[in-house]
């Protein structure tokens, strides 16, 4: 099968781990990874595995740029302005997973049709990945007038850009909650937990519905069908018990245990947001090779 | 009134005593709180959801009044006592900050985890920049070891953190541990520091005079121990037992007294006692407002809320994942009765 050829850009933990995963993609083919600093253990993989190690950056990539059709960008919020603008000058596509958000907001299972054909996506945050698509399965029966989440992650996978601007989580997620969630109005709270071992990351899940259309039955049949599809790309995440209900309040415990390519597997909070950012981008590759066929 | 004061006493009744009534200070209350606390000239007066800025929520439980309304309420009466805020990182934000410095309050307490002080770099910078005085709060001062204290401590300091204060959120320090975490933190910190004391073991006078010993110089109480779990230290007495040493906090102990007995007693449902669900608190190590919300999880699950408190505190739980309290509840009330329940609940 054709595949279309991909980069990443950042060599940090992150960018390793979508190396690791990538490997494993049925859609997309890695050729590059791009950092600054030839000595990373990223760049090291890199050249090991038989990619290519690009360490001047994107300006590197850029002088190859038939390398990859469609870059990660797992450097930063600031970096990434940069890049967005050169690669859509460039012409590729950007799955953006810094919190940026140049690009639309998007989750795999609820809103990635409308964004195909995009040429720069974002993957909103950990937490709005883990905890968005329930909002919306919640919200597709029976709306959604307050969505509030709780993440609760270990200390040790909180990386120094999460901890300098938490801030911006919060208030990214709770945005996410009401842009794709389709909640009316959305709050975030994250929490670090310094325990030994680590935790796995968990996420709560509160929801206010209309009273009058509070329907059990089918929330928790929607629930569970988003929780499958979430599976299918993230396996390690799982509902903790049955949707519990009080009055017109549903709540919703989850824990998210990554997959342990690269990063431990108690940062579920960094897997799902890898894995995320894969499935995006393989889907707009098949819509890019449907296109070419067409 | 001589304003001389060898340290300075933060009232905390109007935000951590928020924990106490589920959150439904009214305007009117605070109101009558702040005037009194100003007349009785205590320098600060915190007033926040019991989380701090931001708090209000499903999570914690939801204000009655917005705390904004409740801030402006105590500004406008609280002549020159000084109004302080709390904010956590991760549940209030710099917006919130910067709201409530437009409304006139004057000093910024930002609380992590004791293992976690450099999430409050943002908020502590975005706080002097207000021209607040800013206060680093590290709670659950029992969970960590000195050294790691003493890290963190120095971090807020550097960060721009005018006090640090160590928060004994569980109530769960004896008075050596609190001796040699403030000797600690005089020997490495240039700037003031501080004590929040819980009095879940009824240590909360004992540690905060352990600390005052040691040259802590900012201290919180709460009147009529309206504070989480078994409250605080008791600042009207606190101020009586400090005027017998000879150590002046420029407060007016009459003042405060009748504040206490006429303005804050009736708010409370019923007085501060060291029941035993909060004497578990201090006894597991945990988070003292975790208090209402286990004696509920216990009430919805038919669970004795001491058994869930001490798995919460086996399990390490922080400030905060009150949400582990009702995970934890349903995962006990599983064990009790077995997965056959589970089954017929699934579409219940």
């Amino acid at each position: 099968m054709v595949k279309v050829k991909v980069a990443i850009l950042g060599s940090g933990n992150i960018g390793t781990d979508l190396m690791m995963k990538l490997r494993r993609s049925s859609v997309l083919e890695l050729t590059a990874v791009i950092g600054i600093d030839p000595e990373s253990d990223g760049l090291q993989r890199a050249r090991e595995l038989g990619y290519a190690a690009i360490a001047s950056g994107l300006g590197g990539f850029l002088e190859q740029p038939e390398l990859a059709d469609i870059l990660f960008d797992a450097t930063s919020a600031k970096a990434h302005i940069r890049h967005a603008k050169a690669l859509k000058q460039a012409g590729k596509t950007a799955v953006d997973l810094t919190p940026a958000a140049v690009g639309p907001f998007v989750v795999p299972t609820v809103n990635m049709d409308a964004h195909l054909d995009d040429p720069n996506v974002n993957l909103i945050t950990c937490g709005g990945q883990a905890t968005i698509p329930i909002v919306h399965a919640v919200n597709r029966v029976a709306p959604v007038d307050y969505a509030e989440i709780v993440a609760t992650i270990a200390s040790r996978s909180a990386g120094p850009g999460t901890r300098a601007n938490i801030d911006e989580f919060t208030q990214t997620t709770a945005r996410g909650l009401e842009l794709i969630g389709g909640a009316k109005r959305g709050k975030a709270i994250i929490i670090l937990n310094p325990a030994e071992p680590p935790i796995l990351m968990r996420d709560t899940v509160y929801a206010l519905v209309d009273p009058e259309r509070m329907d059990r039955h089918a929330i928790t049949r929607s629930i569970y069908q988003t929780v499958e599809s979430i599976q299918s790309y993230v396996p390690g995440y799982r509902l903790r018990s049955e949707p519990l209900f009080d009055g017109n309040k549903v709540t919703v415990f989850l824990e998210v245990e990554g997959a342990g390519d690269y990063l431990p597997t108690y940062a579920g909070n960094l897997d799902i947001m890898t894995a995320a950012a894969v499935k995006v981008a393989e889907e707009i590759a098949k819509h890019k090779l449907s296109n070419t066929v067409v | 009134m001589s304003m001389e004061r060898d340290l300075f006493i933060t009232e905390v009744a109007l935000r951590d005593g928020s924990h106490a009534i589920a959150h439904q200070f009214t305007v009117e209350q605070v109101t009558r709180v702040a005037r009194a606390l100003g007349e009785a000239h205590v320098p600060y007066i915190e007033v926040s959801h019991g989380d701090g800025l931001g708090g209000s929520s499903l999570q914690y439980g939801l204000s009655r009044t917005n705390e904004m309304e409740l801030i402006e309420a105590a500004v406008s009466v609280s002549g020159e006592s000084k109004v302080a805020v709390l904010v956590l990182p991760g549940i209030g934000t710099v917006r919130e900050l910067k709201e409530a410095a437009k409304l006139g309050v004057k000093m910024a307490r930002i609380a992590t985890h004791v293992t976690e002080a450099d999430v409050s770099a943002q908020h502590i910078q975005t706080a002097r920049e207000l021209g607040l005085e800013t206060v680093g709060f590290l709670m659950m001062a029992h969970m960590a070891p000195v050294e790691k204290l003493v890290e963190q401590a120095a971090l807020m300091e550097s960060c721009g953190a005018e006090t640090v204060y160590i928060v004994d959120s569980a109530g769960a320090l004896l008075p050596h541990q609190v001796r040699e975490r403030v000797r600690a933190l005089r020997q490495r910190l240039r700037v003031h520091v501080g004590f929040h004391g819980h009095n879940n073991l009824s240590l909360a006078m004992a540690n905060t005079l352990a600390a005052i010993e040691e040259g802590a110089t900012r201290i919180d109480g709460s009147m009529r121990c309206l504070g989480a779990g078994a409250g605080n230290t008791q600042t009207e007495v606190l101020v009586a037992v400090l005027e017998k040493l000879g150590i002046k906090t420029g407060i007016d102990v009459y003042k405060l007294m009748d504040a206490a007995e006429e303005i804050v007693a009736p708010i409370l449902a019923a007085p501060q006692e060291i029941t035993r669900d909060s004497l578990v608190l201090g006894y597991a190590g945990v988070y003292s407002s975790f208090l209402l919300h286990a004696r509920r999880a216990a009430q919805t699950f038919s669970l004795d809320s001491r058994d869930i408190l001490m798995e919460v505190g086996r399990r390490k739980v922080v400030g905060g994942q009150e949400d582990m309290i009702v995970d934890i509840a349903a995962e006990l009330a599983r064990q009790k009765t077995g997965a056959a329940v589970n089954q017929e609940e699934r579409y219940g």
